[in-house]
Protein backbone atom coordinates (compact mmCIF):
# COMPACT_ATOMS: atom_id res chain seq x y z
CA UNK A 1 0.00 0.00 0.00
CA UNK A 2 1.57 3.52 -0.50
CA UNK A 3 3.16 5.77 2.13
CA UNK A 4 2.86 9.14 2.32
CA UNK A 5 6.36 10.03 0.94
CA UNK A 6 6.07 11.06 -2.73
CA UNK A 7 8.82 9.18 -5.39
CA UNK A 8 7.65 12.16 -7.56
CA UNK A 9 6.82 15.16 -7.38
CA UNK A 10 5.62 17.84 -9.60
CA UNK A 11 5.36 21.86 -8.70
CA UNK A 12 4.03 24.42 -11.23
CA UNK A 13 4.93 22.19 -13.38
CA UNK A 14 4.95 24.28 -17.15
CA UNK A 15 5.22 22.78 -20.35
CA UNK A 16 4.00 24.08 -24.19
CA UNK A 17 4.42 22.33 -27.83
CA UNK A 18 4.68 25.10 -30.13
CA UNK A 19 1.92 27.61 -29.12
CA UNK A 20 -0.28 25.07 -27.30
CA UNK A 21 0.09 24.88 -24.01
CA UNK A 22 0.38 21.30 -22.07
CA UNK A 23 0.77 22.00 -18.71
CA UNK A 24 -0.02 25.28 -17.38
CA UNK A 25 1.06 24.86 -13.65
CA UNK A 26 0.54 21.49 -12.62
CA UNK A 27 1.21 20.02 -8.49
CA UNK A 28 1.26 16.21 -8.75
CA UNK A 29 2.62 13.63 -6.71
CA UNK A 30 2.94 10.19 -7.37
CA UNK A 31 3.17 8.25 -3.41
CA UNK A 32 5.63 5.39 -3.11
CA UNK A 33 4.41 2.08 -3.44
CA UNK A 34 0.42 2.79 -4.51
CA UNK A 35 -0.82 3.13 -8.12
CA UNK A 36 -1.43 6.54 -9.37
CA UNK A 37 -3.84 6.87 -11.50
CA UNK A 38 -3.62 10.06 -14.28
CA UNK A 39 -6.56 10.06 -16.41
CA UNK A 40 -8.23 12.90 -18.62
CA UNK A 41 -9.58 13.03 -22.50
CA UNK A 42 -7.10 12.50 -25.39
CA UNK A 43 -4.61 15.09 -25.80
CA UNK A 44 -4.64 16.59 -22.60
CA UNK A 45 -1.04 15.69 -22.05
CA UNK A 46 -0.78 12.59 -20.10
CA UNK A 47 1.53 10.75 -22.12
CA UNK A 48 3.53 14.01 -22.17
CA UNK A 49 3.61 13.87 -18.33
CA UNK A 50 5.49 10.18 -18.46
CA UNK A 51 7.66 11.45 -20.81
CA UNK A 52 8.37 14.55 -18.49
CA UNK A 53 8.87 12.33 -15.66
CA UNK A 54 11.27 9.78 -17.98
CA UNK A 55 13.45 12.75 -18.93
CA UNK A 56 12.71 12.58 -22.20
CA UNK A 57 10.99 16.09 -22.72
CA UNK A 58 12.16 18.68 -21.01
CA UNK A 59 10.04 21.03 -18.38
CA UNK A 60 9.62 24.41 -19.60
CA UNK A 61 8.90 25.97 -16.20
CA UNK A 62 8.64 24.65 -12.58
CA UNK A 63 9.97 21.51 -10.76
CA UNK A 64 9.42 18.05 -11.31
CA UNK A 65 11.87 15.61 -8.95
CA UNK A 66 12.06 12.26 -9.39
CA UNK A 67 13.07 10.69 -5.44
CA UNK A 68 14.48 14.14 -4.66
CA UNK A 69 16.43 14.59 -8.03
CA UNK A 70 15.43 17.49 -10.52
CA UNK A 71 14.98 15.33 -13.61
CA UNK A 72 15.80 18.16 -15.98
CA UNK A 73 18.62 19.01 -14.20
CA UNK A 74 20.65 15.42 -14.73
CA UNK A 75 23.40 14.64 -16.97
CA UNK A 76 22.95 12.43 -19.55
CA UNK A 77 24.68 9.37 -17.85
CA UNK A 78 23.19 10.70 -14.59
CA UNK A 79 19.29 10.74 -16.57
CA UNK A 80 20.43 6.83 -17.54
CA UNK A 81 21.27 6.23 -14.06
CA UNK A 82 17.60 7.17 -12.74
CA UNK A 83 15.96 5.17 -15.75
CA UNK A 84 17.23 2.09 -14.63
CA UNK A 85 15.15 2.74 -11.55
CA UNK A 86 12.11 3.21 -13.89
CA UNK A 87 10.11 0.87 -16.24
CA UNK A 88 7.45 2.29 -18.87
CA UNK A 89 5.54 0.69 -20.46
CA UNK A 90 4.45 1.79 -24.28
CA UNK A 91 1.19 1.92 -25.56
CA UNK A 92 2.42 -0.11 -28.76
CA UNK A 93 4.55 -2.08 -26.45
CA UNK A 94 7.56 -1.01 -28.29
CA UNK A 95 9.25 -4.22 -28.49
CA UNK A 96 12.15 -4.70 -30.90
CA UNK A 97 11.07 -6.23 -33.57
CA UNK A 98 13.98 -8.24 -34.54
CA UNK A 99 14.14 -10.05 -31.43
CA UNK A 100 12.14 -12.90 -30.05
CA UNK A 101 10.53 -12.58 -26.71
CA UNK A 102 12.95 -14.05 -24.45
CA UNK A 103 15.57 -11.41 -25.87
CA UNK A 104 13.42 -8.70 -25.69
CA UNK A 105 12.81 -9.67 -22.06
CA UNK A 106 16.57 -10.26 -22.07
CA UNK A 107 17.66 -7.13 -23.89
CA UNK A 108 18.17 -4.88 -20.61
CA UNK A 109 19.82 -7.28 -18.69
CA UNK A 110 22.44 -8.06 -21.23
CA UNK A 111 22.78 -4.15 -21.79
CA UNK A 112 23.39 -3.12 -18.15
CA UNK A 113 24.53 -6.08 -16.86
CA UNK A 114 27.13 -8.59 -16.77
CA UNK A 115 25.29 -11.60 -15.42
CA UNK A 116 26.12 -14.80 -17.24
CA UNK A 117 23.69 -16.07 -19.77
CA UNK A 118 22.53 -19.32 -18.00
CA UNK A 119 21.73 -16.83 -15.13
CA UNK A 120 20.01 -14.48 -17.57
CA UNK A 121 17.96 -17.37 -18.91
CA UNK A 122 16.60 -17.97 -15.27
CA UNK A 123 15.87 -14.57 -14.54
CA UNK A 124 13.75 -13.78 -18.35
CA UNK A 125 12.13 -17.58 -17.89
CA UNK A 126 11.02 -15.90 -14.65
CA UNK A 127 9.79 -12.51 -15.73
CA UNK A 128 8.09 -14.48 -18.49
CA UNK A 129 6.48 -16.80 -15.85
CA UNK A 130 4.89 -13.25 -13.87
CA UNK A 131 2.87 -12.17 -17.03
CA UNK A 132 1.98 -16.26 -18.01
CA UNK A 133 3.75 -16.03 -21.01
CA UNK A 134 6.78 -18.18 -20.58
CA UNK A 135 5.56 -20.40 -23.17
CA UNK A 136 5.66 -17.40 -25.84
CA UNK A 137 9.55 -17.18 -25.25
CA UNK A 138 10.22 -18.09 -29.16
CA UNK A 139 7.94 -15.71 -30.41
CA UNK A 140 8.64 -12.76 -32.27
CA UNK A 141 6.90 -9.52 -31.54
CA UNK A 142 4.57 -9.85 -35.05
CA UNK A 143 3.52 -13.05 -34.28
CA UNK A 144 1.58 -11.44 -30.35
CA UNK A 145 -1.41 -10.24 -29.75
CA UNK A 146 -1.70 -6.75 -28.37
CA UNK A 147 -2.81 -8.03 -25.19
CA UNK A 148 0.14 -10.63 -25.57
CA UNK A 149 2.56 -7.83 -26.68
CA UNK A 150 1.50 -5.57 -23.74
CA UNK A 151 2.66 -8.26 -21.21
CA UNK A 152 5.87 -9.07 -22.74
CA UNK A 153 6.84 -5.41 -22.56
CA UNK A 154 5.71 -5.50 -18.81
CA UNK A 155 8.04 -8.20 -18.37
CA UNK A 156 10.69 -6.30 -19.89
CA UNK A 157 9.52 -3.16 -18.09
CA UNK A 158 10.42 -5.73 -14.81
CA UNK A 159 13.60 -6.73 -16.11
CA UNK A 160 16.08 -4.73 -14.16
CA UNK A 161 13.45 -4.84 -10.58
CA UNK A 162 12.82 -0.94 -11.23
CA UNK A 163 11.32 1.37 -8.23
CA UNK A 164 8.53 2.56 -10.53
CA UNK A 165 6.39 1.24 -13.67
CA UNK A 166 4.55 3.66 -15.74
CA UNK A 167 1.85 2.74 -17.83
CA UNK A 168 1.11 4.53 -20.83
CA UNK A 169 -3.10 3.62 -21.66
CA UNK A 170 -2.29 -0.30 -20.93
CA UNK A 171 -5.65 -0.87 -21.73
CA UNK A 172 -6.59 0.92 -25.16
CA UNK A 173 -8.06 -1.53 -27.59
CA UNK A 174 -7.98 -4.33 -25.31
CA UNK A 175 -10.25 -6.92 -25.48
CA UNK A 176 -12.26 -7.62 -21.87
CA UNK A 177 -10.14 -10.78 -21.18
CA UNK A 178 -6.89 -9.00 -21.59
CA UNK A 179 -8.05 -5.57 -19.96
CA UNK A 180 -8.58 -7.93 -17.00
CA UNK A 181 -5.65 -9.58 -17.02
CA UNK A 182 -3.80 -6.64 -17.54
CA UNK A 183 -5.63 -5.06 -14.79
CA UNK A 184 -4.99 -7.73 -12.13
CA UNK A 185 -1.27 -8.04 -13.72
CA UNK A 186 -0.38 -4.22 -12.79
CA UNK A 187 -2.25 -4.57 -9.33
CA UNK A 188 -0.31 -7.66 -8.62
CA UNK A 189 3.09 -6.67 -9.74
CA UNK A 190 2.71 -3.68 -7.84
CA UNK A 191 2.08 -5.01 -4.29
CA UNK A 192 3.95 -8.54 -4.94
CA UNK A 193 7.53 -6.23 -6.06
CA UNK A 194 6.45 -2.87 -3.84
CA UNK A 195 6.50 -1.26 -6.87
CA UNK A 196 5.10 2.25 -7.41
CA UNK A 197 2.86 2.53 -10.70
CA UNK A 198 1.56 5.22 -12.62
CA UNK A 199 -1.21 4.26 -15.12
CA UNK A 200 -1.92 6.81 -17.98
CA UNK A 201 -5.59 6.11 -19.00
CA UNK A 202 -8.78 7.31 -20.84
CA UNK A 203 -10.21 3.80 -19.36
CA UNK A 204 -12.06 5.57 -16.53
CA UNK A 205 -14.01 2.47 -14.92
CA UNK A 206 -11.61 0.52 -15.11
CA UNK A 207 -8.53 2.13 -14.06
CA UNK A 208 -10.72 3.64 -11.08
CA UNK A 209 -10.67 -0.42 -9.88
CA UNK A 210 -6.93 -0.51 -9.17
CA UNK A 211 -6.49 2.85 -8.22
CA UNK A 212 -5.01 4.38 -4.89
CA UNK A 213 -4.97 7.75 -5.67
CA UNK A 214 -5.90 9.38 -9.32
CA UNK A 215 -5.57 12.76 -11.27
CA UNK A 216 -7.71 13.42 -13.55
CA UNK A 217 -6.12 16.49 -15.54
CA UNK A 218 -7.26 18.84 -18.81
CA UNK A 219 -6.94 21.82 -20.07
CA UNK A 220 -3.56 22.29 -18.94
CA UNK A 221 -4.18 21.93 -15.18
CA UNK A 222 -5.09 19.15 -12.40
CA UNK A 223 -9.77 19.16 -12.53
CA UNK A 224 -9.62 16.81 -9.70
CA UNK A 225 -8.05 14.66 -7.49
CA UNK A 226 -8.20 12.00 -4.65
CA UNK A 227 -8.57 8.60 -4.00
CA UNK A 228 -11.26 6.47 -6.47
CA UNK A 229 -14.15 6.93 -4.45
CA UNK A 230 -13.59 10.77 -3.92
CA UNK A 231 -13.20 11.20 -7.84
CA UNK A 232 -16.18 9.09 -8.44
CA UNK A 233 -18.49 11.15 -6.16
CA UNK A 234 -16.75 14.70 -7.13
CA UNK A 235 -19.70 17.48 -7.16
CA UNK A 236 -17.29 18.71 -10.09
CA UNK A 237 -20.07 18.88 -13.21
CA UNK A 238 -16.66 18.21 -15.40
CA UNK A 239 -15.47 15.30 -13.83
CA UNK A 240 -18.39 13.93 -13.63
CA UNK A 241 -19.37 14.45 -17.52
CA UNK A 242 -16.02 12.64 -17.73
CA UNK A 243 -16.34 10.04 -15.11
CA UNK A 244 -19.82 9.45 -16.84
CA UNK A 245 -19.04 9.21 -20.16
CA UNK A 246 -21.34 12.13 -20.98
CA UNK A 247 -21.55 13.41 -24.49
CA UNK A 248 -23.07 16.29 -23.09
CA UNK A 249 -21.56 18.74 -20.39
CA UNK A 250 -19.21 21.46 -19.68
CA UNK A 251 -16.86 19.61 -22.57
CA UNK A 252 -18.24 20.77 -25.70
CA UNK A 253 -18.70 18.36 -28.39
CA UNK A 254 -18.08 20.27 -30.93
CA UNK A 255 -13.82 21.61 -31.49
CA UNK A 256 -14.17 25.24 -31.81
CA UNK A 257 -15.35 26.66 -35.47
CA UNK A 258 -17.37 29.08 -36.98
CA UNK A 259 -21.22 29.27 -36.58
CA UNK A 260 -22.53 26.22 -39.13
CA UNK A 261 -24.97 28.33 -40.42
CA UNK A 262 -22.70 30.68 -41.37
CA UNK A 263 -20.18 27.71 -42.68
CA UNK A 264 -22.45 26.18 -44.97
CA UNK A 265 -23.43 29.69 -46.22
CA UNK A 266 -27.32 29.71 -45.34
CA UNK A 267 -28.30 33.40 -45.06
CA UNK A 268 -26.89 33.95 -48.68
CA UNK A 269 -29.64 31.47 -50.55
CA UNK A 270 -32.50 33.00 -51.51
CA UNK B 1 4.38 36.17 -46.70
CA UNK B 2 6.75 37.33 -49.41
CA UNK B 3 8.82 35.55 -52.24
CA UNK B 4 12.44 36.78 -50.61
CA UNK B 5 11.39 36.30 -46.65
CA UNK B 6 10.24 32.63 -47.94
CA UNK B 7 13.71 32.38 -49.30
CA UNK B 8 15.79 33.22 -46.51
CA UNK B 9 13.59 30.75 -44.12
CA UNK B 10 13.86 28.28 -46.47
CA UNK B 11 17.77 28.74 -46.36
CA UNK B 12 18.02 29.74 -42.84
CA UNK B 13 16.18 25.68 -42.50
CA UNK B 14 18.21 23.97 -44.46
CA UNK B 15 21.46 25.72 -42.54
CA UNK B 16 19.61 24.50 -39.89
CA UNK B 17 19.36 21.16 -40.71
CA UNK B 18 22.82 20.53 -42.06
CA UNK B 19 24.07 21.86 -38.86
CA UNK B 20 21.65 19.61 -36.57
CA UNK B 21 23.12 16.85 -39.37
CA UNK B 22 26.27 17.58 -38.18
CA UNK B 23 26.24 17.44 -34.86
CA UNK B 24 24.77 14.34 -35.21
CA UNK B 25 27.57 12.61 -37.13
CA UNK B 26 29.64 13.79 -34.36
CA UNK B 27 27.44 12.11 -31.90
CA UNK B 28 27.60 9.18 -33.76
CA UNK B 29 31.45 9.12 -34.39
CA UNK B 30 31.65 9.89 -30.57
CA UNK B 31 29.81 6.55 -30.27
CA UNK B 32 32.02 4.83 -32.29
CA UNK B 33 34.45 3.26 -29.53
CA UNK B 34 31.91 1.86 -27.57
CA UNK B 35 31.38 -0.82 -30.35
CA UNK B 36 34.40 -2.41 -29.50
CA UNK B 37 32.85 -3.91 -26.37
CA UNK B 38 29.73 -5.30 -28.73
CA UNK B 39 31.64 -6.21 -31.93
CA UNK B 40 28.62 -8.71 -32.72
CA UNK B 41 26.66 -5.98 -33.68
CA UNK B 42 28.84 -4.33 -36.22
CA UNK B 43 29.08 -8.03 -38.05
CA UNK B 44 25.01 -8.23 -38.00
CA UNK B 45 24.59 -5.33 -39.91
CA UNK B 46 27.76 -5.60 -42.25
CA UNK B 47 25.91 -9.26 -43.32
CA UNK B 48 22.68 -6.57 -43.53
CA UNK B 49 23.90 -3.61 -45.71
CA UNK B 50 27.15 -5.72 -47.13
CA UNK B 51 26.55 -9.21 -47.89
CA UNK B 52 22.93 -8.95 -48.78
CA UNK B 53 23.90 -6.13 -51.33
CA UNK B 54 26.47 -8.54 -53.10
CA UNK B 55 24.12 -9.97 -55.86
CA UNK B 56 23.00 -5.98 -56.87
CA UNK B 57 26.80 -5.27 -56.89
CA UNK B 58 28.16 -8.51 -58.64
CA UNK B 59 25.30 -8.41 -61.64
CA UNK B 60 26.00 -4.68 -61.83
CA UNK B 61 29.72 -4.85 -62.24
CA UNK B 62 29.40 -7.46 -65.05
CA UNK B 63 26.76 -5.69 -66.68
CA UNK B 64 28.82 -2.12 -67.04
CA UNK B 65 32.27 -3.87 -67.39
CA UNK B 66 30.72 -5.44 -70.47
CA UNK B 67 28.78 -2.39 -71.86
CA UNK B 68 32.53 -0.67 -71.40
CA UNK B 69 34.28 -2.92 -73.24
CA UNK B 70 31.58 -2.95 -76.17
CA UNK B 71 31.75 0.61 -76.70
CA UNK B 72 35.41 1.25 -75.95
CA UNK B 73 36.20 -1.94 -78.78
CA UNK B 74 33.99 -0.09 -81.42
CA UNK B 75 36.09 3.32 -80.76
CA UNK B 76 39.20 1.78 -80.62
CA UNK B 77 39.39 -0.70 -83.45
CA UNK B 78 38.53 2.57 -85.49
CA UNK B 79 42.41 3.70 -84.55
CA UNK B 80 43.83 0.08 -84.82
CA UNK B 81 44.36 0.29 -81.11
CA UNK B 82 41.99 -2.73 -79.88
CA UNK B 83 45.14 -3.61 -77.62
CA UNK B 84 43.90 -0.88 -75.35
CA UNK B 85 40.84 -1.96 -74.47
CA UNK B 86 41.88 -3.59 -71.00
CA UNK B 87 43.47 -0.12 -69.86
CA UNK B 88 40.23 1.69 -71.14
CA UNK B 89 38.14 -0.16 -69.40
CA UNK B 90 40.24 -1.01 -66.47
CA UNK B 91 40.92 3.23 -66.00
CA UNK B 92 37.19 3.86 -66.36
CA UNK B 93 35.97 1.77 -64.38
CA UNK B 94 38.69 2.06 -61.45
CA UNK B 95 38.81 5.77 -61.30
CA UNK B 96 34.96 6.69 -62.28
CA UNK B 97 32.70 4.13 -62.32
CA UNK B 98 33.55 1.31 -60.21
CA UNK B 99 33.29 4.24 -56.58
CA UNK B 100 30.12 5.65 -58.49
CA UNK B 101 27.81 3.58 -59.53
CA UNK B 102 28.97 1.01 -56.30
CA UNK B 103 27.96 3.94 -54.37
CA UNK B 104 24.69 4.28 -56.21
CA UNK B 105 23.33 1.00 -55.88
CA UNK B 106 24.18 1.04 -52.64
CA UNK B 107 22.19 4.05 -51.78
CA UNK B 108 19.24 2.57 -53.24
CA UNK B 109 19.92 -0.47 -51.63
CA UNK B 110 21.30 -0.52 -48.27
CA UNK B 111 20.76 3.41 -47.65
CA UNK B 112 17.12 3.67 -47.90
CA UNK B 113 16.85 0.36 -46.16
CA UNK B 114 18.82 1.56 -43.31
CA UNK B 115 16.59 4.79 -43.26
CA UNK B 116 13.47 3.10 -43.37
CA UNK B 117 14.35 0.56 -40.87
CA UNK B 118 15.80 3.52 -38.10
CA UNK B 119 12.56 5.61 -39.23
CA UNK B 120 10.13 2.78 -38.72
CA UNK B 121 11.71 2.17 -34.87
CA UNK B 122 11.01 5.77 -34.20
CA UNK B 123 7.29 5.40 -35.22
CA UNK B 124 6.99 2.01 -33.32
CA UNK B 125 8.54 4.08 -30.16
CA UNK B 126 11.51 1.06 -30.29
CA UNK B 127 13.65 4.12 -30.23
CA UNK B 128 12.07 5.82 -27.02
CA UNK B 129 11.57 2.54 -25.57
CA UNK B 130 14.82 1.86 -25.76
CA UNK B 131 15.96 5.14 -24.14
CA UNK B 132 14.06 4.48 -21.17
CA UNK B 133 15.74 1.52 -20.88
CA UNK B 134 18.93 3.84 -20.21
CA UNK B 135 20.29 2.44 -23.75
CA UNK B 136 21.02 5.13 -25.91
CA UNK B 137 19.67 4.09 -29.52
CA UNK B 138 22.68 6.12 -31.29
CA UNK B 139 25.36 3.34 -29.49
CA UNK B 140 23.27 0.53 -29.93
CA UNK B 141 21.20 1.09 -33.26
CA UNK B 142 22.96 3.93 -35.45
CA UNK B 143 26.35 3.39 -34.84
CA UNK B 144 26.34 -0.07 -36.18
CA UNK B 145 24.94 1.07 -39.01
CA UNK B 146 27.12 3.39 -39.53
CA UNK B 147 30.21 1.63 -38.93
CA UNK B 148 28.90 -0.93 -41.59
CA UNK B 149 28.49 0.83 -44.47
CA UNK B 150 32.07 2.82 -44.00
CA UNK B 151 33.18 -0.91 -43.74
CA UNK B 152 31.19 -2.54 -46.57
CA UNK B 153 31.35 0.35 -49.33
CA UNK B 154 34.91 -0.16 -50.03
CA UNK B 155 34.65 -3.71 -50.08
CA UNK B 156 31.45 -3.42 -52.56
CA UNK B 157 33.46 -1.17 -54.82
CA UNK B 158 36.31 -3.69 -54.85
CA UNK B 159 33.99 -6.37 -55.96
CA UNK B 160 32.35 -4.35 -58.32
CA UNK B 161 35.92 -3.03 -60.11
CA UNK B 162 37.14 -6.99 -60.37
CA UNK B 163 33.84 -8.20 -61.22
CA UNK B 164 33.55 -5.27 -63.90
CA UNK B 165 36.98 -5.63 -65.59
CA UNK B 166 37.84 -9.67 -64.94
CA UNK B 167 36.94 -12.61 -66.23
CA UNK B 168 33.15 -12.26 -66.32
CA UNK B 169 32.30 -8.58 -67.73
CA UNK B 170 35.14 -6.48 -69.25
CA UNK B 171 37.12 -9.61 -70.14
CA UNK B 172 34.54 -11.84 -71.23
CA UNK B 173 32.98 -9.17 -73.89
CA UNK B 174 36.99 -7.90 -75.00
CA UNK B 175 39.12 -11.37 -75.04
CA UNK B 176 36.05 -14.05 -75.82
CA UNK B 177 34.03 -12.52 -77.78
CA UNK B 178 35.31 -9.77 -79.47
CA UNK B 179 38.67 -11.63 -79.94
CA UNK B 180 41.06 -9.21 -78.70
CA UNK B 181 44.30 -11.03 -77.32
CA UNK B 182 44.37 -11.59 -73.77
CA UNK B 183 47.86 -10.81 -73.23
CA UNK B 184 47.18 -7.45 -74.56
CA UNK B 185 44.52 -6.73 -72.04
CA UNK B 186 45.82 -7.92 -68.98
CA UNK B 187 49.28 -6.55 -69.65
CA UNK B 188 47.73 -3.13 -70.45
CA UNK B 189 45.85 -2.87 -67.07
CA UNK B 190 49.22 -4.10 -65.32
CA UNK B 191 51.58 -1.17 -67.13
CA UNK B 192 48.53 1.77 -66.81
CA UNK B 193 46.77 0.90 -63.63
CA UNK B 194 49.03 2.54 -61.04
CA UNK B 195 48.42 1.08 -57.18
CA UNK B 196 49.58 4.55 -55.50
CA UNK B 197 47.04 6.20 -57.65
CA UNK B 198 44.39 4.53 -58.83
CA UNK B 199 43.29 2.03 -56.71
CA UNK B 200 44.41 3.76 -53.44
CA UNK B 201 41.99 6.26 -55.29
CA UNK B 202 39.37 3.34 -55.08
CA UNK B 203 39.24 3.44 -51.56
CA UNK B 204 39.71 7.25 -50.81
CA UNK B 205 36.27 7.73 -53.14
CA UNK B 206 34.33 4.59 -51.94
CA UNK B 207 35.51 6.08 -47.96
CA UNK B 208 34.05 9.50 -48.54
CA UNK B 209 30.69 7.81 -50.44
CA UNK B 210 30.44 5.48 -47.47
CA UNK B 211 30.88 8.28 -45.29
CA UNK B 212 28.21 10.07 -47.07
CA UNK B 213 25.74 7.59 -47.94
CA UNK B 214 25.39 5.89 -44.60
CA UNK B 215 25.50 9.77 -42.48
CA UNK B 216 22.24 10.77 -44.79
CA UNK B 217 20.63 7.67 -44.71
CA UNK B 218 20.59 6.99 -40.27
CA UNK B 219 20.22 10.70 -40.21
CA UNK B 220 17.04 10.59 -42.09
CA UNK B 221 15.93 7.81 -40.60
CA UNK B 222 16.34 9.14 -36.80
CA UNK B 223 14.91 12.78 -37.73
CA UNK B 224 11.96 11.55 -39.47
CA UNK B 225 8.51 12.07 -38.46
CA UNK B 226 6.95 8.89 -36.67
CA UNK B 227 4.30 8.99 -39.33
CA UNK B 228 4.03 6.57 -42.52
CA UNK B 229 4.65 9.24 -44.70
CA UNK B 230 7.87 10.52 -42.61
CA UNK B 231 9.62 7.36 -43.16
CA UNK B 232 8.21 7.74 -46.84
CA UNK B 233 10.11 11.08 -47.15
CA UNK B 234 13.22 9.86 -45.29
CA UNK B 235 13.87 6.91 -47.37
CA UNK B 236 12.80 8.90 -50.58
CA UNK B 237 15.37 12.02 -49.34
CA UNK B 238 18.01 9.29 -48.24
CA UNK B 239 18.21 7.96 -52.57
CA UNK B 240 18.05 11.52 -53.88
CA UNK B 241 20.34 13.69 -51.25
CA UNK B 242 22.78 10.74 -51.15
CA UNK B 243 22.65 10.66 -55.24
CA UNK B 244 23.31 14.10 -55.38
CA UNK B 245 26.26 13.81 -52.83
CA UNK B 246 27.85 11.30 -54.40
CA UNK B 247 28.01 12.63 -57.79
CA UNK B 248 28.91 16.12 -56.46
CA UNK B 249 31.75 14.82 -53.94
CA UNK B 250 33.31 12.46 -56.89
CA UNK B 251 33.43 15.55 -59.19
CA UNK B 252 35.51 17.16 -56.20
CA UNK B 253 37.74 14.07 -55.45
CA UNK B 254 38.37 13.54 -59.11
CA UNK B 255 39.49 17.06 -59.52
CA UNK B 256 41.97 16.64 -56.60
CA UNK B 257 43.05 13.14 -56.62
CA UNK B 258 43.93 12.96 -60.42
CA UNK B 259 44.84 17.06 -60.51
CA UNK B 260 42.62 17.50 -63.57
CA UNK B 261 41.26 20.78 -63.13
Amino acid sequence: MPDDSSLVEARDLRFRRGARVIFDGVDIDIRRGGITAIMGPSGTGKTTLLRLIGGQWRPDGGSLRFDGQEVAALSQKRLFELRKRMGMLFQTGALLTDLSVFDNVAFPLREHTRLPERLIRDVVLMKLEAVGLRGARDLYPAQLSGGMARRVALARAIALDPEMIMYDEPFAGQDPISMGVLLRLIRRLNDALGLTSVVVSHDVKETLQIADHCYVIADGEVKAHGTSDEIRDSASEWVQQFVQAQADGPVAFHYPGPPYAEDLHVEDRP
Amino acid sequence: MNAPRQGIDAVANSLAELGRSIFFLLRVIASLPSLVRKPRLVIEQLYSVGVLSLVIIVVSGVFVGMVLALSGYRLLVDFGAEEALGTSVALTVVRELGPVVTALLFAGRAGSALAAEIGLMKATDQLSGMEMMAVDPLRRIVAPRFLAGLIALPLLTSIFCVMAIGAAGGHLVGVALLGVDAGAYWSGIQENVEFGKDIVNVFVKSGVFGVIVTWIAVYQGYSAPPTSEGVSRATTSTVVLSSLAILGANLMLTAVLFGEV
